[in-house]
């Protein structure tokens, strides 16, 4: 029987090996190899450091997420020789495949910008969103400044929203009058898709928002508290928030399938691996420029799960799945319980809507049905 | 004699909106060897002002602009320090 390995037990690993078992039932034996035998939601963290949120809500068991046939392996993989379609595992343990899913993702590493872990907050881990939300529960006043602290990070709009919460967090406790905030951004404007930027940089300003563009961040001095930028800006703080940059899982820093940074080089329509017909991508784990985001990978793992299924049954992949069009919607906080929505594809530019309380309980309902609705494979 | 570019990496961010072909070619500058040479190709617009300011800003160089075809622009920078 043909063997299927999935490497990474987040959104894109998960449906992808769910929507591979409804497809193959007793065609394929489906492994999934997962460092943690939990499944993170990690666009709740956006609310932990508020107090909005619980981060202990956030996790499920990953083997109730996956259908029965479907055998989980809680192991951290070692490397990958994808010449002799094996897998070896940190336990000594070696794994063949016909066919190897890598949805590892990505993982924040603020030791590549100097001073930043010592110097700076984030929330794109649980236990760093956790130490914000102290920092933030003990700031009285003074300056904060947020922003991109590195290329490329997940979830592009986060910095945004986090800003716009933070505004909103800070007035609810009566502190935004002894309070400066200033946005970085590495480019000429307040984000990177001109029709955001263009909603966004007016709620910045009418919020009292300092923006600071073209900051590419160089270092922190984390005892004199200031940010240095790449462009020669020097900016004094109190209290740092700084998205560290990302880099893929460690074991495919410099992979034959990745890049030093340990991205995997993907073709960006069948989401193959170029030179291994028979290794796939998807999510944060790719060098594709799209957004590292859950939802990239929603949308990439029915291609993914289609054209394997279609391998093993000797058929031409349905026309509907075969090819990835570069379809990602997400969310966009603005505070004050009003959100917009981004939605597009390699051929269609997002056009937002003014921000309303509909898309943001839009969002709110999504975070709560996540569970059952997307690594399940039901939308 | 004029010594043909060799092109450390190229991007194809064609149709990429979020992150974008300017926050690709800083993150991909950012990891290069000094002197090294990028490529990005673009469909966006607003590339054709977006990254030479950059450049421009962080004092790389725009080694050339070359028509691709339709709207696709490819620009080639050079990392200089």
């Amino acid at each position: 029987m043909k063997q299927i390995l999935v490497l990474g037990g987040g959104t894109g690993g998960t449906l992808v090996a769910n929507l591979l078992a409804k497809k193959l039932k007793d065609e394929a034996e489906i492994t999934l190899i997962s460092a943690s035998p939990r499944h993170l939601y990690q666009p709740g963290w956006l609310y932990v450091p508020f107090g909005w949120q619980d981060p202990r809500a956030l996790s499920r068991s990953l083997r109730s997420l996956l259908r029965r046939g479907i055998r989980l392996e809680v192991a951290r993989v070692a490397g990958l020789d994808p010449a002799n379609n094996t897998v070896a595992l940190e336990d000594g343990r070696k794994l063949g495949y016909d066919y190897l899913v890598v949805a590892t993702g990505s993982r924040v590493t603020p030791e590549d910008v100097p001073g930043l872990a010592e110097g700076a907050h984030h929330f794109y881990t649980e236990e760093a969103a956790w130490r914000l939300h102290t920092a933030l529960a003990e700031f009285t006043g003074g300056k904060i400044v947020v922003g991109v602290g590195g290329l490329p990070h997940k979830c592009p709009v986060a910095p945004l929203e986090f800003t716009f919460l933070l505004d909103e967090y800070l007035s609810r406790r009566g502190i935004r009058d002894k309070t400066d905030i200033t946005y970085t951004y590495p480019i000429d404007r307040v984000f990177t898709i001109q029709s955001v930027a263009d909603l966004a940089a007016p709620l910045l300003a009418e919020r009292g928002v300092r923006t600071e563009t073209f900051f590419n961040l160089e270092s922190v001095d984390p005892q004199k508290k200031i940010a240095y930028s790449l462009e020669g800006t020097e900016l004094p703080y109190d209290l740092l928030v700084m998205i560290p940059p990302h880099r893929g899982a460690k074991f495919l820093e410099n992979s034959p399938i990745a890049d030093a940074q340990g991205w995997v080089k993907t073709d960006r329509g069948t989401l193959q691996v170029p030179g291994f017909p028979n290794v796939y991508a998807l999510g944060d784990t790719t060098d594709l420029p799209i957004s590292k985001a859950g939802s990239t990978a929603h949308f990439e793992a029915p291609v993914i799960a289609e054209r394997i299924a279609a391998a093993i049954q000797g058929r031409e992949p349905d026309a509907r799945h075969a090819t990835y069009h570069g379809k990602v919607t997400c969310f966009l906080e603005s505070g004050y319980d009003k959100a917009s929505i981004l939605a597009f594809d390699y051929d269609t530019p997002p056009k937002p809507p003014a921000p309303s309380w509909l898309y943001h309980y839009e969002k709110m309902a999504f975070n709560k049905a996540y569970w059952y609705l997307v690594p399940t494979g039901v939308i | 004699m004029i010594q043909p570019l060799t092109i450390a990496k190229e991007i194809d961010a064609r149709g990429s909106f979020c992150p974008g072909p300017l926050m690709e070619l800083i993150r991909t500058v950012r990891s290069a060897a000094v002197g090294d040479v990028i490529a990005v190709l673009s469909s966006d617009p607003g590339s054709i002002k977006d990254i030479p300011a950059w450049v421009a800003k962080a004092n790389h160089e725009l080694v050339a602009l070359e028509d691709v075809g339709g709207e696709v622009k490819r620009f080639i920078v050079r990392k200089t320090h």
